[in-house]
């Protein structure tokens, strides 16, 4: 398998009253072609961060991350990022919405027209093409966002606790809907949540991340088979992954004190 | 899975409020005939009302109403014209906050009646230093609503244009002049507010017809009614202006989420 996002030794470092916050210390990890990871820690872990680094809407002040062999430098269409507030352009609608990079990056009207028609399709969300996002609710905000992401056909999804702002229901509704998608639409996904259940029941492989500095404590293979059904989520193995990721992350060894 | 009806849901409500809003206008008037009877120096309603048909008449009223609504829509065009790019440089670029802001935030502290003076002293008594005045008054409170409109921008709509590959110059079209669309017509409603409230100061310069004027010369005769009339098309005339700005707010912001 070839390797798309690959961080090596990534540091990420904030100057916090006086002194510096060490929100990344070594990150490397590396993420195969249409690989689903999917990131896990307490806040302050760095994993937002770690994202936003592959995303190129932060720079590391140590290491690199590269995406396809070229150093990260910015952001690109060719990693679409999704937000936990949607970031739905408000006075756009789901088409208009869904059409934004394609319009940037200069795609003809009825291609632009045919290829949201397509993802808003995927997302289904047909229906509402022409309706303003405040008449949509959060997990139907968030699906015209994972369409718009789609749209400009990015080889990677960089997705930032995208369901944090939704209820428990909703959540599990697009957590199936997600990787529904991503089963039709093949892409190298990295996931960032807090939710152990959400880590699990969506990726190939789960990365633990820790706080106080930043770093990765371990990654665990997830051989759980798809497609993921209600079977998988309350059947044994996923219930013995769970628990250990749970572990990782709630048992993490004490913090790391540096003398100052 | 709901879609929330917008318009639907407060047509009766604001029936409602429309009913009251008459209610209270209608009250106010009564109120202010009933006084007039008391009082012999205030002017009755129909009185007021016969001094603005006679006004009417001889074409008074009119030139005045022309002079003044000139005076407030060049200096307000000017002013709004010039504080939306000002205020789009001020949150745009660093530097240009930083060496116009002081400015800004100096001349906001001082009221434009204050700098009739010194515009009659460099600029005479004809309608540039009136235009002025009004100029200025529109300006501050434009500029300052557009700049903090540009500077409020959800830097995640701005994060989400960047990763769809959008440029700076795409960005700024694109999200930042939309995004801050709501506040600047704040700011221009404010700007126009500002705008009437210093016209009739601006009509004191020297000035040979206008509302302001009116008002001020009826004064010298004790003219109650002409300054009724005078007060009342200030009032009117704003108040129509004002919503004229609403419903273009309405419509170029109906986007938004109201709470």
């Amino acid at each position: 398998m070839t390797t798309r996002i690959s961080i090596r030794g990534v540091a990420r470092t904030f100057p916090l009253q006086g002194k510096d916050f060490v929100a990344l210390g070594d990150v490397s990890l590396d993420v195969a072609d249409n690989e689903f990871v999917t990131i896990v820690g307490p806040s302050g872990c760095g994993k937002s961060t770690l994202l936003n680094i592959v995303a190129g809407l932060d720079h590391p002040t140590g290491g690199q991350a590269l995406v396809g062999g070229q150093a990260v430098t910015g952001p690109g269409p060719d990693r679409g990022v999704i937000f936990q507030q949607f970031a739905l352009f408000p006075w756009l609608t789901v088409r208009r919405n869904v059409e934004f990079g394609l319009r940037t990056a200069g795609v003809p009207r009825a291609e632009r027209r045919r290829r949201a028609e397509h993802f808003i399709d995927l997302v289904g969300l047909t229906q509402f093409a022409d309706a303003l996002p405040k008449t949509l609710s959060g997990g139907m905000k968030q699906r015209c966002a994972i369409a718009r992401a789609y749209a400009v056909d990015p080889s990677i999804l960089l997705m930032d606790e995208p369901f944090g702002a939704l209820d428990a229901l909703t959540r599990v509704r697009l957590q199936e809907q997600l990787l529904d998608t991503w089963s039709r639409e093949k892409r190298t996904v990295m996931f960032v949540t807090h939710d152990v259940d959400e880590a699990v029941f969506l990726a190939n492989r789960v990365v633990v991340m820790a706080a106080n500095p930043g770093r990765i404590v371990e990654v665990i293979d997830v051989d759980l088979p798809f497609p993921r059904t209600e079977e998988v989520r309350l059947g044994p193995d996923f219930s013995r992954l769970r628990n250990r990721v749970w572990s990782a992350v709630y048992h993490q060894p004490a913090q790391e004190r540096k003398p100052s | 899975m709901s879609v929330v009806g917008g318009t639907t849901r407060a047509t009766p409500r604001r029936r409602g409020v429309w009913v009251l809003n008459a209610v209270s206008a209608a009250a106010g008037l009564a109120a202010w005939w009933i006084y007039a009877t008391t009082d012999p120096t205030v002017p009755t309603p129909p009185a007021v009302l016969d001094k603005a048909v006679e006004l009417l008449g001889d074409g008074t009223l009119e030139a005045d109403i022309l002079a003044s609504l000139r005076r407030v829509l060049i200096g307000f065009a000017l002013g709004t014209g010039l504080a939306v790019p000002i205020g789009f440089l001020m949150g745009w670029y660093t530097v240009a906050r930083g060496l116009i802001e002081p400015w800004v935030q100096f001349f906001r502290t001082i009221p434009p009646l204050a700098i009739i003076p010194l515009a009659i002293v460099l600029m005479g008594i004809g309608e540039t230093p009136k235009l002025f005045v009004i100029f200025l008054a529109a300006f501050l409170a434009c500029v300052i609503a557009t700049f903090q409109g540009v500077v409020g921008v959800d830097r995640t709509l701005i994060n989400a244009a960047r990763v769809l590959g959008a440029p700076t110059r795409v960005i700024f079209a694109r999200v930042v002049v939309p995004a801050s669309t709501p506040f600047i017509l704040v700011g221009m409603r404010v700007g126009l507010g500002s705008s009437w409230a210093t016209l009739v100061a601006a009509e004191l310069i020297a000035a040979q017809e206008g509302l302001g004027y009116r008002m001020q010369s009826a004064q010298l005769y004790y003219d109650l009614p002409t300054i009724f009339v005078g007060l009342i098309s200030i009032g009117v005339l704003g108040l129509l202006m004002d919503r004229l700005l609403l419903l273009v707010e309405r419509r170029a912001t109906g986007w938004q989420e109201r709470r």
